[in-house]
């Protein structure tokens, strides 16, 4: 097998231990090759522990700007013995292994169709420090000085990188840069050119930006005008309330007084976190929750109290595996149906479908003027794969003549000037009634807000047809959802073609290279990627218009499927599910080879 | 925004506040409680207290969780906004409501199995956190709406309608929102109208978190001897500590009160309340002592009643939270939105 020498093309992946600093030392790899002007797409794969179990970053380098998983790996950097042999395995024929030599490891522990690159790191970092912390921190900083050199990343770039890091701790910028100059000068003097994977300088980044999901929702927050957050911690959702509390410090502070213009609770559980959005929505502020599966199965009366009350609320779920605990820290895409459906009785939500931060970010900011103007809970479902790990996107934009849509929500003059109000009288034929907010007026506006069957002006009734009017009219509002959700997007194929995938959130990255490696095989399918819920009716457009549609999710039971087959009344038969839910996102070669075998088992059976 | 509210035709001898208010401007619609259920007595207790108070109806909030106690909202306060949320929840729904907007007066109203069985948690944590509130438990020892099941404040041996005996021991709500933080504290009986109404003035004046425990009985399910939350029962054993009383304007120059036995509570709207003490050693300033005081009259099967106690120095959330003046929900996009400049050095920090 000869050593494989793609340029600008193929998979690091990192495996090291939970709680030993590998992790901004991976990250700085990244970043350098970002500055190298080569696109990266990086994704941690961690535990649910603080310190000591395996975790691995994998790096994805790509010129041609693929930012999905490709699957496989090229050069492995193994870190860790406990995942050594599982590690060396999945090194792909013609690939490197780059591993600590200061113990030596038999013969029979190791491949012959890979190249090996040796290099005692705990030695020589041993040599060069005494402190164990330190040791083991600038061991890793020493093995992406020795990366570097191997392929071919400027070595200034990552000294300018330390300088940036370290900027106000000035103590900490020459042992680092010291630690990467032990490491370029080994693999310099040593390894020579032992690895055929090269980076070259190209300009392929622009002026993108690296940043991960649950940052970018955060910010979406802070635009999108919320004012009260109210959550209770949970993986791997966490992050997305530290970053609106970061941001809140950064924009919402009053220069003047001091004050803020924010409030952060931590709830005691999420029934209490969501709970608090619905008092905050119930009263004209903006407010969210962000959580996991758990929190989600926590919060289901609330939110049919939401959809039945109708009270605008936010929820962003960062998705993780289920059921139960699950595999906390790994991704999928199965909280759609317990979404969709939340709670007892008849109820439908309105779900946002982000395909990556910089979606995430307009949707999470967007999820807001849909509550109010629905007046009913808005999820905004993105994963771990989007949360947690830094994606590259365009930069974030934002239209600055834009006004918050508050909804209908009558004043003190409409209601003085003697409009009617009914709180659940349809007057403008979208379904969605006129609210007063508390405190608005002395004697007209007031009304009682319940989880009980009441009347259009809002007295309780447990009349039959009553009941089924106000249904009805809920069943109607959703209509009018389906015109003010983001639309799908539609591709279409460079031939006519009758088969179509269908595919939604984080998988997008990696579909977009399968796709195009499939059409360049000639296979032609056009596409429609899932924005939100309800299905507008262009989705079901879509489907008629094809012989076949490829479902394409990251769960056990074709989740999404389910909601179309139920929501558009489709023939489940139209559909071929590709489901991915090992917990790792979801890669191109997965894709590719799945769509691939299915097309060629049918083709056979026409050929039969 | 203030309204000038307009002169209604009335019968000239009907009492008006300060506001122009009649009593009937406080009340709310048509209660379908049991006939003699002690949950209406407290509601009249609260119309009365914000028709003194001279509060405008329409800046109070009032929230509720489930249960007949939870639907009392609806029979007062027609003007006031409400929200009967769902079981055991309120606090959550009351905190984030208050976040909203600071500037209404929020009253909670719950019951015994909505606060100290299945919304124990959500209670503690709200009072915990300082919310300004008035939360008042209409505490009747059972579950009303599902038919008189025991509840966690029913006391160990009370005797059911059917003649059980409950074996559990009781949750104690009072003692509870003293030992979480909050900085009012009182303990009524539906009963007792006048110790009630003014306890409820200076509970709603109150800057912090206020609670009133009211044993309120069930004239359906928890009402016959043996019971402990009987109207017979509470009677004999109430031990009020103090009392309150409305001042007149110019009582304070002209009355002579012996040093120590009495102080002055502010309210709301300018006036004061009288605070007198009726038994001699209880100081209502002392969280520890209270405790210490409440726990040895229950162990001698006495209730203790009255304003059990205040921190006149209360702050409440949004000191803590340290957030604007101005409610939050007021807020515009000029306000919340660091347009497309924030996000200039945003993109710059990520490259
Ligand atoms: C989640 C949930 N579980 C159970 C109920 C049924 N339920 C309604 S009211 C109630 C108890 C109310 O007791 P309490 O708060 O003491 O009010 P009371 O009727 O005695 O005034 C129960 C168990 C419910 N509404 N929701
Ligand atoms: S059942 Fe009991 S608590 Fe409920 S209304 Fe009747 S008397 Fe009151
Ligand atoms: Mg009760």
């Amino acid at each position: 097998m000869s050593p494989l020498k793609p340029v600008n093309d193929f998979v690091v992946k990192f495996a090291n231990i939970n709680g030993s600093g590998s992790a901004s030392a991976n990250e700085m790899f990244a970043r350098s090759i970002l500055r190298m002007g080569v696109p990266v797409a990086s994704r941690n794969i961690f535990p649910s522990n603080i310190q000591g179990l395996p975790t691995w970053y994998e790096v994805r380098v790509s010129g041609k700007g693929w930012l999905g998983r490709r699957g496989g790996v090229d050069l492995m950097a193994a870190m860790n013995p406990q995942t050594w042999d599982k590690d060396i395995a999945g090194i792909d024929p013609g690939g490197y292994l780059f591993y600590d030599s200061s113990k030596p490891i038999p013969m029979s522990r190791l491949r012959d169709d890979i190249s090996i690159i040796r290099m005692p790191l705990t030695e020589i970092s041993n040599a060069a420090y005494s402190d164990p912390r330190q040791r083991q921190l600038f061991k890793n900083i020493i093995y992406v000085g020795a990366l570097a050199q191997l392929l071919g990343i400027d070595h200034a770039i990552l000294e300018q990188m330390i300088g940036e890091q370290y900027k106000g701790k000035d103590k900490l910028i020459a042992p680092n840069q010291q630690a990467l100059r032990m490491g370029r000068d080994y693999a310099r003097d040593n390894l020579g050119d032992a690895c055929g994977l090269k980076i070259e300088k190209a300009d392929a980044v622009g002026d993108r930006i690296f940043v991960n999901g649950n940052d970018a929702a955060g910010l979406g927050c802070v635009y999108g005008g919320a004012t009260v957050a109210a959550w209770y911690p949970i993986t791997p959702s966490t992050s997305v309330a530290e970053a609106f509390a970061q941001h809140c410090k950064t924009y919402r502070v009053d220069a003047e007084t001091g004050k803020h213009k924010f409030a952060i609770v931590q709830s005691e559980d999420e029934i209490s976190a969501i709970g608090t959005v619905i008092g905050a929505g119930w009263n004209g502020a903006r407010a969210f929750t962000a959580t996991s599966g758990p929190g989600i199965s926590l919060m289901q009366e609330f939110l049919g109290l939401a959809y039945f009350a109708e009270i605008p609320a936010v929820i962003i779920d960062v998705q993780r595996g289920g059921p139960s605990t699950g595999m906390p820290t790994r991704t999928q895409q199965a909280d759609l149906l317990i979404s969709a459906y939340a709670s007892h009785g008849d109820t439908k939500h309105v779900l946002l479908l982000p395909e990556d931060p910089k979606e995430l970010f307009e949707f999470s900011a967007l999820s807001f003027d849909l509550a109010e103007r629905l007046q009913t809970p808005v999820f905004v479902l993105e994963d771990l794969d989007i949360g947690m790990n830094d994606w590259l996107c365009e930069p974030f934009t934002w239209d600055d003549s834009k006004v918050y849509d508050r909804g209908k929500v009558m004043t003190a003059q409409e209601l003085e000037s003697g409009k009617i109000f009914g709180r659940y009288l349809d007057v403008d034929g979208d379904a969605i009634a006129w609210r007063t907010l508390p405190g608005t007026h002395p004697t007209k506006g007031a009304y009682f807000t319940r989880g009980t069957s009441r009347d259009r002006f809002a007295k309780y009734s447990e009349e039959g047809a009553v009941y089924q009017d106000n249904m009805q009219r809920l069943l109607r509002k959703f209509e009018t959802a389906k015109t003010l959700v983001p639309a799908p997007i539609v591709r279409r194929a460079r031939e006519k073609a009758k088969t179509g995938v269908i595919y939604f959130g984080s998988t997008s990255a990696a579909m977009n290279e399968a796709l195009a490696a499939l059409e360049n095989d000639g296979v032609h399918m056009d596409t429609l990627r899932l924005r939100a819920f309800p299905f507008s009716d262009a989705v079901v457009d879509f489907i008629n218009a094809h012989d076949q549609i490829f479902l394409v999710e990251q769960n056990r039971d074709a989740q999404m499927r389910v909601l179309l087959v139920n929501e558009c009344g489709i023939d489940p038969a139209r559909f071929i599910s590709i489901l991915h839910y090992d917990g790792t996102p979801i890669t191109a070669r997965f894709i590719i080879s799945a769509i691939a075998e299915r097309i060629a088992l049918k083709s056979k059976e026409a050929a039969e | 925004m203030t309204y000038i509210a307009k002169p209604k035709l009335r019968h000239p001898g009907i009492a008006v506040n300060r506001l122009g208010f009649t009593h009937r401007d406080y009340e709310g619609s048509v209660s379908t409680l049991c006939a003699g259920c002690g949950h209406d007595s407290i509601s009249f207790a609260i119309i009365q207290a914000c028709f003194e108070l001279n509060i405008e109806p329409h800046r109070v909030a009032k929230l509720s969780g489930i249960g007949c106690s939870s639907k009392t909202p609806d029979y007062l306060l027609g003007q006031s906004h409400g929200f009967n949320s769902v079981h055991g929840r309120m606090p959550s729904v009351l905190t984030g409501a208050n976040l909203a907007n600071r500037d209404l007066l929020y009253m909670g109203v719950s019951g015994d199995g909505d606060s100290a069985s299945i919304g124990l948690g959500q209670f503690v944590h709200c009072v915990r956190r300082g919310v300004n509130m008035v939360y008042i438990t209409e505490n009747n020892g059972v579950y009303g709406l599902t038919k008189g099941q025991f509840s966690a404040t029913a006391d160990k041996g009370s005797k059911s309608k059917a003649g059980g005996s409950n074996l559990d021991s009781p949750l104690d709500l009072v003692s509870m929102a003293l030992m979480v933080g909050a900085t009012f504290v009182g303990r009524s009986f539906s009963g007792d109208k006048a110790q009630m109404v003014p306890l409820i003035m200076a509970a709603m004046s109150h800057p912090g978190p206020a609670f009133i425990d009211i044993v309120s009985p069930c004239v359906a399910f928890n009402n016959h001897a043996g019971s402990t939350k009987a109207y017979d029962f509470v009677r004999e054993h109430n031990e009020a500590v103090n009392r309150l009383d409305l001042m007149e304007p110019r009582e304070a120059i002209t009355v002579e009160y012996a040093p120590g036995t009495s102080e002055e509570v502010a309210l709301h709207d300018g006036s004061t309340l009288r605070l007198s003490k009726l038994a001699a050693d209880y100081d209502p300033h002392d969280r520890i002592g209270a405790m210490a005081y409440l726990q040895s009259r229950a162990a001698a099967g006495e209730l203790v009643t009255g304003l059990i106690y205040m921190d006149a120095t209360a702050t409440d959330m949004h000191a803590n939270l340290n957030t604007v003046d101005q409610p939050l929900n007021l807020m515009s996009e000029k306000q919340l939105c660091p347009g497309s400049n924030g996000l200039d050095a945003f993109n710059a920090a990520h490259r």
